[in-house]
């Protein structure tokens, strides 16, 4: 019971998302958007694992949010510079 | 025992479940790009991490609450890297903050640059920010 209010909870929380990277003015607002939605699917497969007694699928969110962080951040690099092998001597901060 | 368990259970998991709806009604309602971070932020860290928390109580001291702990561990590092990067990438691509206060200098400007992204806009720099 409790884990189904809280997938339902998740998924209205992953429409508004969607929403949100549907209509996003900007590229910047699509990526905060998916990013969001990713971590909300974490989540999700987390919590669904547990309605179905099922706990092994938190090795698939661990994975998950592994490959999130790293095409957000990809994702991202690719917006700012068109190139994914960019080496950064843009400014002496650092690339992204 | 097991009753308190899950009376903290269900604790974490609601509270978890109302920031959630609360930063993805923020990603909707909020002006602009900058501050729609902050509601995304709100589900990154309190969100995720109380639902996290609440199935920890559920699976007592066992492995999977070890990987509930590395999930949480790992989302709670990247989450707010992510979202520097892209802040920063939004400044960078002349992205203007719609809410300014007064007097704060951004680390990069994007307000006084010649970028050909900022320069139609430069025009609505007088009238008093909305927020």
């Amino acid at each position: 019971m409790m884990f189904a209010v809280t997938i339902l909870a998740v998924l209205v929380t992953m429409a508004l998302a969607l929403i949100r990277s549907l209509k996003g003015p900007s590229v910047y607002d699509r990526i905060l958007a998916v990013n969001t939605f990713g971590t909300l699917t974490v989540v999700l497969i987390s919590v669904h694992g547990f309605m179905t007694g099922r706990p092994e699928f938190l090795d698939l969110a661990l994975v998950y949010a592994l490959i999130n962080f790293i095409g957000t951040i990809a994702v991202t690099k690719y917006v700012t510079f068109s190139d994914m092998g960019h080496g950064g001597e843009r400014d002496e901060k650092g690339d992204i | 025992m097991a009753l308190l368990f899950d009376i903290l259970s269900w604790g974490a998991l609601i509270s978890g479940c109302i920031l959630c709806l609360i930063g993805g009604w923020g990603m909707i309602r909020l002006p602009d790009m900058y501050t729609r971070m902050h509601g995304a932020s709100i589900i990154d860290t309190l969100g995720i991490g109380l639902i996290l928390v609440g199935l920890m109580f559920q699976a007592g001291l066992t492995l999977i609450t070890a990987k509930l702990v590395l999930i949480l561990i790992f989302v709670f590092f990247t989450s707010p890297t992510a979202t520097h990067a892209l802040a920063r990438a939004a400044l960078n691509g002349g992205l203007k903050p719609e809410v300014l206060d007064e007097g704060i200098r951004l680390p990069i400007d994007p307000l006084n640059s010649d970028d050909v992204a900022v320069a139609d806009t430069a025009s609505k720099e007088d009238e008093p920010s909305k927020i």
